[in-house]
């Protein structure tokens, strides 16, 4: 019993998770039963896969211990790659290769930087920022171009399931979820990545190629948020450049909340997603209980101190739990 | 020297205009427990270094049981079965144990490109085992290495070392930042290593730490070997006027 009290004490995603099923109780009072309505749980299991992408990448690459600022802008250049090839007459299945090829690209240049001339994540991302928000805007001339009326939004944006609740982007997420943290938990692929992150000297003498894992990170990272971008894209109908602004700090925000730690080596993806939902959730239900909109940020950033001060506290409970032997 | 599991020849190392190793030679017995001593910049740590992949020799070579060996990174001196555990320990504090013991040589139930599932089963058991072996008394192997004392977690990089089969066992300064109570212990794994049939290079500041728990000792001073004499056939008075 008490070892299992412990275990779940040492969980990083656990005050995220703790505070999701509060303010969901919160809000469905506050609101009148609205909240947890079907109209309302579909427009919020909408939007949820375009943040929850990103956060995902951002927090498997905070786990192998960097940082990427420019996820907001990739978010926007991809889906705008597309749409400039798409008017060019370029097939989508080609544009979407290209866009995410695009992304990978990014990703390999944020990482090698970091990682050659041992710069901190930090200013690398930060530059890649105004680099690739800058090229979106050049990209497309300054006016959005037209998507093609042919789009395959069957397979990304259709409501499918029962009472037509989910998004089909609902599913790509919740598969590619699943894909990540499997990889984290369960391969040795994500052994690399805590250790890389949790103490670079060791994984490195331990024969590990952290720059290699690192690189994989960076580049799994932007093309995540890239791929999340042209979701938003196609939902939205038009390619807008300025999407995506200052979506990286709260992705920063979301996986921070959901346990990982900034300065690496911890972190779950469902403790990122955690983290998305309780935004998204903040978003919706301050609307919802007619709190001034306003507060939004507000309550974000009171989430994300709070949270990190919940997980040390019960790390540190967890930690004074003395087990016998 | 057929009985040398390592031996260097000539070993030669610049680092930016400082000659750090000056053709250093060497000769490694199979079994025995190796005490490295000198003070700081004297070129134990280049050694090792070399030896454990970390860094590339300028000139010279090195054989490993007779044979020329190239040793590039860490990974081929694991692969060499060469292993070393240094102070600043070789663990990630953030990871449970039966992770931490199998770093970089994790068990896969199956891998495609060298990525592939973890066999935790196998993991789990082997741990409990690795462990037990090296006479360390832990609660579980799922237990966070950041929750152990100093002692236990060079005894977890120990029994790491072990559990891989490794002919040389290269211990950096590993009793630095220890406890006395605890710097007995990692002695006592040192002393142990020759049952296994391990052979052991210990590296420390402390010359009663070396003559407590090895067979020879080697003193090195200015990237230099400057004495090389079994423990029964010296003293620490004569080891420290060398150096």
């Amino acid at each position: 019993m008490k070892r299992l009290f412990k275990t779940y004490l040492e969980k990083p995603e656990l005050a995220g998770l703790i505070l999701l099923v509060l303010l969901v109780v919160i809000f469905e009072i506050r609101s009148n039963g609205v909240f947890l309505n079907q109209d309302n749980l579909r427009g919020m299991l909408g939007i949820l896969p375009e943040t929850g992408l990103v956060a995902i990448g951002v927090t498997i690459l905070m786990i192998s211990g960097e940082f990427d600022l420019s996820v907001g802008s990739v978010f926007a250049l991809m889906p705008m790659c597309m749409a400039v090839l798409m008017v060019e007459g370029v097939p989508f299945p080609l544009a979407l290769l290209a866009g995410l090829v695009v992304c990978a690209v990014i990703g390999f240049i944020n990482g090698y930087v970091t990682i050659w001339f041992e710069i901190p994540s930090f200013i690398t991302t930060l530059g890649m920022l105004f680099i690739a928000r800058s090229l979106t805007i050049v990209v497309s001339g300054g006016f959005p171009p037209l998507l093609p009326a042919d789009l395959p939004n069957w397979l990304f944006t259709s409501f499918v399931g029962p009472g037509n609740m989910f998004r089909m982007s609902f599913l790509w997420f919740a598969g590619i979820a699943l894909l990540t943290s499997l990889m984290l938990s369960r391969t040795n692929f994500g052994n690399w990545i805590k250790a890389t992150g949790g103490f670079h000297p060791a994984a490195a003498s331990m024969g590990i190629p952290t720059a290699r894992v690192k690189l994989a990170c960076f580049v799994l990272c932007s093309m995540l948020s890239g791929f999340a971008g042209m979701l938003q894209v196609l939902r939205l109908g038009s390619p807008l450049p300025s999407i995506g602004e200052g979506l990286e700090l709260q992705a920063v925000a979301s996986a921070v909340i959901g346990g990982a730690s900034l300065a690496g080596g911890i972190g779950t993806v469902a403790g990122g997603i955690i983290g998305t939902i309780l935004i998204r959730i903040i978003d919706n239900g301050l609307v919802l209980s007619n709190v001034d909109a306003n507060w939004f940020k507000f309550a974000i950033g009171f989430l994300t101190i709070f949270a990190v001060v919940a997980n040390a506290w019960m790390r540190k409970r967890a930690k004074a739990i003395k087990m016998e032997g | 020297m057929e009985d040398a599991i390592i031996s260097v020849r000539n070993l030669h190392k610049w680092y930016s205009g400082v000659h750090a190793l000056k053709g250093v030679s060497l000769d490694l017995k199979r079994g025995e427990a190796l005490g490295l001593v000198g003070d700081n910049g004297a070129g134990k740590s280049t050694l090792i270094n070399i030896l454990s992949g970390v860094h590339t020799a300028d000139e010279g070579e090195i054989l490993v049981e007779g044979r020329p060996v190239r040793i590039a990174r860490p990974r081929d001196a694991m692969n060499l079965g060469i292993e070393t555990i240094y102070q600043y320990n070789s663990t990630v504090p953030t990871m449970s144990i039966a992770r931490n013991l199998f770093i970089g040589r994790e068990p896969t139930l199956f891998s495609v490109f060298g990525v592939g599932i973890l066999d935790q089963k196998q993991m789990a058991s082997e741990s409990i085992k690795a462990i037990a072996n090296v006479d360390l008394h832990l609660r579980s192997p799922d237990a966070l290495v950041g929750e152990l004392s100093g002692g236990q977690r060079q005894g977890v990089a120990i029994a790491r070392a072990m559990h891989f089969k490794s002919k040389v066992m290269i211990l950096d300064e590993p009793t630095n930042h220890l406890s006395v109570k605890e710097t007995s212990k990692v002695i006592g794994f040192v002393r142990g290593l020759k049952a296994q049939g391990v052979t052991g290079v210990f590296i420390s500041h402390n010359m009663h730490h070396v003559f407590d728990c090895c067979d020879r000792v080697v003193a090195m001073a200015r990237g230099e070997v400057v004495l090389d004499k079994r423990i029964e056939e010296t003293s620490i008075d004569e080891v420290h006027n060398v150096l």
